[in-house]
């Protein structure tokens, strides 16, 4: 892979990490806040249906979530298996694009 | 005094009532490495005398017990960089380590540095090494023209400082066997050539900067620095090398989105 992109890539990493960690302070906290008696479906649904905000996060978490785990699983495919180069370049690709698809199809199911 | 050898007793040589300081003898085991990569330690036992450093300890051992034994050095006041090797487990310039600091209970264990490849005994091939130091582009390049005046650089400028923070570096290769990612990564430049190419980015003399930043980026590169510091902990010149792959990395990222990379 070209140096530029390999850069760019690892900055994508690192941005999407500052991202995640203030989606993921949300997301748990929400969670933590709003379950009342157990978490149901119907209470998530109940509080996301509809709500552009939180179609609009969760997009955002998802995406990032997509960048970050895979550039991730990449690197340490790189480093520590046999598993390198292109095909570790496939295998970050695949799970990125599963990453969004079903974090996306969640997010859009909720809104309703 | 005597020295216990595996094959031989030998006669110590020092002088009557050597000690370990506190006015007693101290009998020391020391294993070192013998062969090449497939070698095996093997045991010498030694009276510790006052303030021996652990070239100090080789040296004896090379020149009184058996002087088949190879190993580098020069200096041997810190300056040059050849006699870094393995003692208990950690890189260390050897010629400005006293025994003493790093003997446990009673042993020490001297090896050849690790992550390159042991030509005998306590030598290595140091090749590798600087070969990674010429593909990090870590040697100055001269502008277009011939210069007609001295370069004026001022100490305060901030450019000078972060070359004066990275400059003492000896070569010696501590922080290079002391590198988790070099262990894993054989194309990894590594700590020491990195820090190189740092001094020289900063060097407001240096024409060669764009070529540089391509050479440190990458896989291989500044961008494989995991941060976990042991060349920091161990650099025996108290440098800073993962300082100066972050500086890499931001230099590097500046350069890739202006599409100078």
């Amino acid at each position: 892979m070209k140096v530029r992109t390999e850069t760019l890539l690892w900055l994508a990493q690192r941005l999407s990490a500052m991202v995640l960690v203030v989606g993921a302070i949300v997301h748990v906290s929400t969670n933590i806040y709003a379950v009342r008696g157990g978490l149901t479906a119907a209470e998530i649904i109940d509080r996301v249906h509809g709500s552009t905000a939180w179609l609009a996060f969760y997009l955002v978490f998802a995406a990032v979530a997509a960048i970050h785990g895979p550039l991730g699983l990449r690197t340490v495919l790189n480093e520590m298996t046999p598993v390198r180069g292109r095909a570790a370049d496939l295998v970050a690709l695949v799970l990125g694009v599963g990453i969004l698809w079903l974090g996306w199809r969640a997010a859009f199911g909720l809104f309703g | 005094m005597s020295v216990v050898h595996p094959v031989a007793t030998v006669a110590n040589g020092g002088a009557p009532g050597s000690t370990g300081g506190d006015g007693t003898n101290h009998k020391l085991d020391v294993s070192i490495w013998r062969g090449g990569k497939n070698g095996r330690f093997v045991s010498y036992g030694i009276t510790l005398r006052e303030s021996q450093t652990v070239l100090d300890v080789v040296t004896y051992i090379q020149r009184h017990v058996d002087s088949t034994l190879s190993y580098r050095f020069s200096c041997r006041v810190g300056m040059c960089g050849s006699c870094a090797m393995t003692v208990n487990g950690v890189s260390r310039w050897t010629c400005r380590t006293h025994v003493s600091e790093v003997v446990k209970d009673g042993r020490l264990e001297i090896a050849p540095l690790s992550g390159l490849e042991v030509v005998k005994d306590l030598s290595v091939d140091m090749t590798g090494f600087f070969e990674k130091w010429t593909r990090a582009k870590g040697a100055f390049v001269p502008g277009p023209g011939p210069s007609r005046d001295f370069a004026v650089v001022s100490p305060d400028s901030p450019q000078r400082r972060k070359v004066d923070a990275a400059i003492e570096c000896i070569g010696c290769g501590v922080c290079y066997a002391a590198c988790d990612v070099v262990s894993w990564n054989d194309d990894y430049l590594g700590p020491a050539a990195l820090n190189r190419a740092w001094t020289l980015y900063n060097d407001v003399r240096d024409a060669g900067n764009d070529k540089r930043l391509a050479a440190v980026a990458g896989n291989v590169g500044c961008l494989s620095c995991h941060s976990q510091q042991s060349c920091v902990k161990w650099c025996p010149k108290h440098l800073n090398p993962t300082a100066s792959i972050a500086g890499l990395k931001r230099a590097t990222v500046k350069a890739a989105l202006a599409g100078r990379l």
